[in-house]
């Protein structure tokens, strides 16, 4: 293809559709919530246009930092057991038949259908007391009687994983998909075991794949916030969780903006750092 | 006895029979080609020797030793893919000395035995260099390399050379022999094409359906085929319906009657052992409908009774017909083979 640059304004005329979806969907509310986020709050009414800095001090303390570092910490976690459940899970998924392949993406695609609200009370009920899995181990003779699994930060770490598993599969699989079958068997007539080479070929080639599956997956779990909520203790509330309270219940819509800003720069800050890690690692090899 | 035996091995995917009862005998040293038009099942063979699929019946037995149940990565075999199948994560060095890193081979022999192969395969000092910046024919040697580190018992190859130029490709087919005859290692190679199991192998194996065709040295493939499919698939060949009493075109031949028996079958003849004639004194007489001057040989196809002849001549030897000349065919009795059915 022949590139000449543009010449007239009728050359822009391609982008004009992509500009106005990103200036309508992005760039004015995201200016907006910037904006939003210098006002002074009035706790009459709403807000008044004002420039202030208050929103970001009153951010800076120890409680907040503690609240975005446990988030963050979260979405990391969640994200790292999602790719390490859906690499093998994906993986053997491709070896099998067409049909095979079928039948889970269209099992896993309805689970992605399923909203968080479902998805938390339908765990709510499998961690109680009183109907929930622990009854079974109690029936099968394993524990001595029915415990409640939550609220606790194992049962917000089992809710989010399963809502973002299906996603992280999605994405992986057409590049798992496309890789080349003889990697595998060329490892194998090489003298290595079918699940060393798993670990020797497979995930290294995927490398960057994985990079990207986890960046999405933890960008994904930050927005979590009735989970968190529904399966755990206040300290296990992330800042999301704050955010919809100060917006909605506290009516503090600049403290709310403010803290929204500050989750948009950190996340950005961790994308950024993993690629940069990535492209480090990939000038190396 | 030492040396790979293939015995009644058979692959059936389904109700469709991809390898049918094979048997052969390969002596140690030898250079096989499993030579025949895709979906014959040579692919699925050399699979099964490699171990990457199992067979449905039969044996594997490689010195004595029976291997059909030894899995791939306990078989000591080299594979070179069609694909090549190069790690796209690990430099050529790192390539090659995978096996041996996986077997726990120390740094400074990995690194030792990594220059020796690629002086082997005349790429030194390419070590450092991503797989990614390599030509065709390069990636193609890093295969063989990396395939032969662990000096393999048996050097399986599956098309190979598919992927070079015309040009490239002749030349790496001689390497490749010269190379196989200096370590001395059993080879088989998959390929479809003829001119490189000619160039290459002391024994050519051709399969169709499944089943071996025949299994003999190149020249003897060549010069005797065994039916008329592998007549067809070698070379390029004149097959001749010839009847059970004898009859050829129109003229009757008694002698080839009695050794094609009741059925009849074909009469093979290479159009370089056709001589054309003057019409009166030919064994069978046409016309010329096309005459295909390449320069070094001429082609010239002539019409007998409804079949299309080719012969192929040199310019040295005589001018070239043009199309609707009278000419005279003979066919040396010495040269033609009688194939039945």
């Amino acid at each position: 293809m022949r590139r000449e640059p543009p010449r007239s304004l009728a050359d822009y005329a391609p982008i004009a559709f992509p500009a106005i979806m990103l200036l309508v969907f992005f760039v004015i509310p995201f200016s907006t919530m910037i904006a939003v986020s210098f006002f002074r709050r009035d706790p009459a009414g709403f807000y008044s246009r004002d420039f202030i800095f208050d929103n970001y001090e009153r951010f800076l303390s120890a409680f907040f930092g503690g609240v975005l570092s446990f988030s963050i910490m979260l979405a990391i976690v969640v994200a790292i057991i999602c790719v390490i459940l859906a690499f093998p899970f994906t993986w053997l998924l491709s070896q099998a038949s067409r049909r095979v392949q079928i039948v889970w993406l269209v099992a896993i695609l309805s689970v992605l259908s399923l909203s968080e609200v479902i998805i938390g009370f339908a765990w709510t009920t499998l961690f109680s007391r009183t109907a929930g899995l622990t009854n079974i181990l109690v029936w099968l003779g394993l524990m001595s009687e029915p415990h409640a699994l939550m609220p606790n930060f194992g049962a917000v770490l089992t809710g989010m994983v399963y809502q973002a598993l299906p996603y992280t599969i999605l994405v992986l699989y057409p590049a798992i998909v496309r890789l080349d079958p003889t990697l595998m068997e060329a490892a194998r007539t090489l003298g290595s075991s079918p699940l060393r080479s798993f670990f020797n070929v497979i995930v290294p080639a995927m490398r960057s794949t994985i990079t990207a599956t986890l960046i999405m997956v933890f960008v994904f779990a930050l927005g979590s916030y009735l989970l968190p909520q529904m399966l755990g203790r206040p300290q296990h509330w992330t800042l999301s969780v704050l955010i919809t309270d100060q917006a909605i219940y506290q009516s503090n819509m600049p403290f709310a903006a403010a803290m929204a800003v500050f989750l948009v720069l950190m996340s950005l800050a961790f994308v950024g750092l993993t690629l940069l890690v990535g492209a480090r690692k990939g000038a190396e090899a | 006895m030492s040396g790979l035996q293939l015995q009644d091995l058979t692959k059936r995917f389904g109700s469709v029979n991809a390898v049918a009862s094979v048997n052969l005998s390969v002596p140690q040293g030898t250079f096989v080609c499993l030579l025949g038009p895709s979906g014959c099942g040579k692919t699925t063979l050399l699979r099964m020797i490699a171990g990457l699929e199992e067979p449905t019946e039969g044996a594997i037995v490689l010195d004595n030793k029976d291997m059909t149940g030894v899995p791939t990565h306990q078989r000591d075999f080299g594979m070179v893919f069609q694909s090549l199948a190069l790690f796209p994560h690990l430099n050529v060095g790192e390539n090659i000395a995978y096996p041996l890193r996986i077997r726990g081979v120390d740094k400074a022999e990995q690194k030792r035995r990594v220059e020796e192969l690629l002086e082997l395969v005349r790429l030194p000092g390419l070590a450092d260099r991503p797989v990614a910046k390599l030509s065709g024919g390069q990636r193609q040697r890093v295969a063989i390399a990396r395939a032969l580190a662990l000096r393999p018992k048996l050097f399986l190859l599956d098309e190979p050379l598919s992927a070079l130029d015309a040009k490239l490709r002749e030349a790496m087919q001689v390497e490749l022999r010269q190379l196989q005859q200096s370590l001395g290692i059993t080879t088989i190679v998959v390929t479809h094409d003829q001119r490189e199991a000619m160039t290459m192998a002391d024994l050519v194996v051709v399969m169709g359906e499944g089943r071996i065709r025949q299994a003999a040295s190149p020249i003897q493939v060549y010069r005797k085929p065994s039916d008329a499919f592998v007549a067809d698939f070698i070379g390029m060949t004149n097959l001749l319906p010839l009847k059970g009493n004898g009859d050829l075109l129109g003229r009757s031949f008694p002698s080839l009657g009695m050794a094609v028996g009741p059925r009849g079958g074909h009469l093979s003849v290479r159009p370089e052992d056709i001589r054309l004639v003057s019409p009166d004194q030919g064994t069978l007489t046409g016309t010329v409908t096309f005459v295909r001057d390449l320069g070094g040989t001429i082609e010239t196809f002539v019409d007998v009774e409804g079949t299309s002849i080719v012969a192929v001549t040199t310019p040295r030897e005589r001018t070239p017909y043009v199309a609707g000349d009278n000419v005279g065919i003979h066919l040396p009795v010495e040269s033609c083979v009688v194939l039945k059915g």
